[in-house]
């Protein structure tokens, strides 16, 4: 077959166009909403009063009350949390590798996954709280409380309850990515080899998987740093509020009816963005140093390292963050069913579905318009993603590959930074408001997660197949439907759950590009977290819980059962 | 340049302004009505209040069922996010077909409106309704925290400060500032104010300022700094005195309103207050609040106001905003409003003005103890220029958020 099949240049030329198309759709936002943040940053916003270049601003910025201390508090709570939660990942990787007890994490890692940020706040707090459930549950037989105590942790001034929640929420992204990433480097059969070196699981893990994985899950670090920096929904519930973190000061100071202080506001967002990116950088520059610190010690031939302690240590975090997990899950599915619950009882005094009744019409509402929106940006999503990934098989990697790095810029770059910028744009062309404007908006937090899941299984793929099938004269559309997309299909499916899943917990990407119009569970959980009826509030996060768990579930039932097929048959 | 601009500007505003008057002379009511059958409002209110989220539903009801109008409630969590919104609207170079069609305002959301003229009008004097405000008791009605409303706002409903106590551990709760600093000493941690700028925390401030300066006729004027120094220095010194003895020794301050009546419902405080002198009625009757709470106010008067809907410039359905803002002034809506157990929310109605059948829609609202009669809600202090309360929670985030 030396012919030129026209059907196959035809494919190729139209699959040429979508690393550009969808660096388009991407980029254009990021870049008119950075734009639209950096210039008023310095005093100029076309068609307001007092506009034209100045610095004041800035000036204004740092000298507004309470900023140093909610920068200190975002760094502290952002760096600190995100330091524990790699270093909580590794730990349990390295010391729990292949034991029973990873395989049952494995199994429900989808569910703590699904719970969005948002209503993982809210459990938290419910249960946690000074008059949470905790002490309601101890209260006062053994604690003497007749009253709530008067001790300070939830929204605390120095954030330990955000930065607690933040390490729970991230360990489990961290830990997917790992396990991802020792799937590729084959990570196994590596530590068989390790073992009948003589090397004890902990050290053998972190001397040689470790070094392998971790340029893979390098990009994950800095988006659970560049969150855990930027995060607004979670902060607003748990954060300390006189004053907030950085991120919650400037979305106030964008609102806030002074048109200086939505200048100030700008500011503030660009200091967000130079925070994040300094992170980033002197992060990298540890990366360097911990790698030259540590090479004696890994190549110096020690077959221990503190294993007990290790395994003992990460296990019981771990034991009591899934307990927080599912304790906070638990005080939601009480606290949206009850009608009276004082403290200090233990539970509430009955337990009845009125409250669901009288919310149903405007909760399904929500319901419909997230699912709408999710589905569409994260099928979108997939396609992209397999055609940016079909292209780099047909028209050479190289290029593709290093440019669609720039994909993951959204999440890196804080959503405060530019969100309102793209509000912007989108009045300009008069999409504001609309479905287009919200999934557009999605799409641009979705697309790069959808990418790092689906790319390590697609470039994974053994290209022999590919090869084999081409050769006999298949197409690459035929290709593609007849051989990698169902091969691929298990990898497929989790990839747009997790789409859909990331699109479900967008606050501000909602807010700005929806004009108010299309609220989404995330906007109305974070609404009724504002108004102080904890039952409305646990409703609409139980429901931003659940939504996305229907579908993470069916996509592993997929992802499962694609497995087996292929195992029984090969 | 930039004045060339601003010339530029001033005179297209005018021209618009002009423009807009001539409209509202020819345009007679019954055209409006016509006009607004079969438009969808969209209607941009706080939503983080059952109470009124259900109101809001049933006006909806009632303007598709009379009008033909579809009311769409916006539900935001603040309402300066959909000035922010006008503000990109203005940006992006919008002049019609806006996402707005109405807005639930008052205070600095107003006087930033007003003052970057995104608001359209005068139009409260076409609505038939409004010949039934009580323009000359509740001034408040046209004078938006000093700022005349110019019919840019229609009056929807009254506020004002209302303290309560949970009786079962205040026997006589404090009926003036200094009576509850004497309170909150003997009892230390049992009270607390949000943190400004949040509006309830901020109201705080002003009623604290209020009672504490001598002379309140400057603070009836734009805010000087020296004048502010000199003013508020007495507040601040209450303040500092009285912050160790509140909750969490004043080292953290709820958020908002709602997160301050969260606490009084789990027993963590005994005193808060309120803007919506029906709050305890209608809180206890929804299991917010336990039933033991009883309101109260000072004996010099508390803070009160009134609050309005205006119309965006750019609204794409003007006619069914306004044909809806005249609904909410009918005595039907205000008497519903009204009864606490909807909502508690007082009306901006003279009801002398009324005829018998609608004033009797009034007569009919349920009362209960839980709730002041006009005789205790009689001594009303009106809000400071608008100035003072950025400065006020300017100045209170410098000394107290560090």
């Amino acid at each position: 077959m030396t012919s030129v099949d026209p059907l196959r240049t035809g494919a190729r030329r139209w699959l040429r166009f979508f690393p550009p198309v969808t660096m388009v759709l991407f980029l254009v936002p990021i870049a008119a909403g950075l734009a639209g943040t950096l210039l008023p940053s310095f005093g100029y916003l076309p068609g307001n009063e007092n506009t034209g270049l100045s610095l004041m601003p800035w000036r204004d910025l740092f000298n507004a009350p309470g900023v140093e201390s909610a920068l200190r508090v975002t760094v502290v709570t952002g760096v600190v949390a995100t330091v524990l939660a790699v270093l909580l990942a590794i730990a349990i990787s390295a010391a729990w590798h292949g034991t029973r007890a990873v395989s049952y994490l494995r199994k429900w890692l989808a569910p703590l996954l699904a719970a969005p940020h948002a209503a993982f706040a809210m459990g938290f707090a419910f249960l946690l709280a000074p008059s949470g459930w905790l002490t309601r549950m101890l209260s006062p037989w053994a604690t003497g409380w007749e009253r709530p105590p008067d001790f300070i942790f939830v929204q605390d001034p120095n954030g330990l309850a955000l930065l607690i929640a933040l390490v729970c929420k991230e360990v489990f992204f961290l830990l997917l990515m790992i396990w991802a990433a020792m799937a590729q480097v084959k990570a196994d059969k590596l530590l068989d080899i390790g073992r009948t070196l003589g090397y004890r699981p902990v050290a053998a893990w972190c001397k040689i998987v470790l070094p392998l994985i971790y340029p893979q899950i390098r990009l994950p670090v800095y988006a659970v740093l560049a969150y855990s920096l930027s995060v607004v929904d979670m902060a607003i519930i748990l954060g300390p509020t006189a004053p907030p973190t950085l991120s919650v000061l400037v979305l106030t100071w964008f609102q806030d009816p002074e048109p200086a202080v939505r200048f100030q506001g700008a500011a503030g967002a660009v200091l967000l963005l130079v925070c994040v990116v300094t992170a980033i950088a002197l992060w990298r520059a540890a990366e360097c140093l911990g790698a030259s610190a540590t090479r004696g010690w890994r190549t110096g031939g020690a077959r221990h390292f503190a294993d007990t302690a290790v395994q003992w240590i990460s296990g019981s975090i771990m034991m009591a963050i899934l307990a927080v997990t599912v304790g906070a899950l638990l005080t939601l599915v009480l606290w949206s069913l009850t009608t009276v619950w004082r403290f200090p009882d233990f539970a509430p005094n009955s337990l009845s579905l009125v409250m669901w009744h009288d919310i149903w019409p405007r909760l399904k509402e929500s319901i419909i318009v997230t699912t709408v929106v999710a589905s569409v940006s994260a099928t979108i999503a997939v396609v992209a993603a397999l055609g940016c990934l079909e292209n780099e098989q047909w028209n050479g990697a190289r290029a593709g590959r290093r440019s669609l790095t720039l994909l993951y810029a959204p999440l890196v770059v804080p959503q405060i930074s530019f969100l309102f910028g793209l509000q912007i744009m989108f009045v300009m062309m008069n999409l504001d408001g609309t479905w287009g404007a919200v999934i557009w908006g999605h799409l641009i937090f979705v697309l790069p997660y959808t990418f790092l899941v689906l790319s390590d299984p697609y470039r994974a793929l053994d290209s022999r197949y590919a090869r084999a099938a081409s050769s006999l004269g298949a197409s690459p559309f035929r290709l593609f439907w007849r051989i990698r997309a169902p091969l691929l299909l298990g990898a497929i499916a989790i990839s747009f759950a997790i789409g859909f899943a990331v699109s479900v917990t967008q606050y501000l990407a909602t807010l700005f590009p929806g004009a108010g119009r299309l609220s989404t569970l995330t906007t109305e959980a974070v609404i009724a977290a504002s108004g102080g009826d904890r039952r409305i509030a646990a409703i609409y996060g139980l429901t931003q819980f659940v939504v996305p768990l229907l579908v993470f579930g069916s996509a592993m039932m997929v992802s499962i059962r694609r497995a087996r097929h292929f195992a029984g048959s090969s | 340049m930039r004045r060339f601009f601003l010339i530029l500007i001033a005179v297209f505003a005018v021209a618009e302004i002009s423009v807009e008057y001539a409209r509202a002379e020819t345009s007679d009511w019954d055209d409006v009505v016509a006009a607004a059958d079969g438009q969808t409002v969209y209607w941009h209110a706080w939503g983080g209040d059952e109470n009124v989220n259900r109101y809001i539903a049933w006006a909806a009801e009632q303007v598709r069922d009379k009008y033909g109008i579809t009311l769409r409630h916006v539900r935001v969590g603040n309402i300066s996010e959909s000035v922010t919104l006008l503000v990109a609207e203005k940006t992006g170079g919008r002049t019609k077909d806006g996402r707005i069609d109405l807005l639930w305002l008052n205070g600095e959301n107003f006087a930033a409106l007003k003052n970057a003229d995104l608001l359209y009008g005068p139009f409260t004097q076409q609505l038939p309704n409004f010949a039934y405000v009580d323009t000359l008791n509740k001034p408040t009605t046209l004078v938006d925290f000093t700022l005349p409303t110019d019919g840019l706002e229609a009056p929807w409903g009254m506020a004002q400060i209302v303290f309560f106590a949970d009786t079962a551990h205040v026997k006589s709760p404090p009926r003036s500032l200094a009576e509850l600093k004497v309170w909150a000493t003997e009892n230390p941690g049992r009270f607390t104010y949000p943190a400004p700028p949040d509006f309830t925390g901020t109201t705080f401030l002003k009623q604290g300022l209020m009672d504490l300066v001598g002379d309140r006729a400057p603070l009836y004027e734009p805010v000087t700094e020296a004048g502010f120094a000199s003013l508020s220095a007495p507040l601040w010194r209450f303040l500092d005195a009285l912050h160790p003895t509140l909750w969490r020794s004043g080292k953290v301050f709820p958020a908002s309103y709602p997160a301050l009546r969260q606490l009084m419902n789990d027993g963590a405080i005994d005193i808060a207050f309120s803007f919506n002198p029906a709050e305890v009625s209608s809180a206890v009757s929804r299991q917010l609040l336990p039933a033991t709470v009883k309101p109260f106010v000072f004996k010099q008067g508390t803070i009160g106001n009134s609050h309005f809907v205006g119309i965006p410039k750019t609204a794409s359905a003007k006619e069914g905003a306004m044909v809806v803002a005249n609904f909410l002034l009918s005595p039907v809506a205000q008497a519903h409003k009204a009864d606490p157990l909807v909502w508690g929310d007082p009306t901006v109605l003279d009801i002398e003005k009324l005829d018998a059948t609608s004033s009797a829609l009034f007569r009919d609202i349920s009362h209960d103890d839980l709730m002041l009669g006009p005789r205790d809600l009689s001594r009303v202090l009106s809000e400071p220029h608008p100035s003072w309360t950025e400065r006020l929670e300017e100045e209170w985030q410098r000394r107290y958020q560090r």
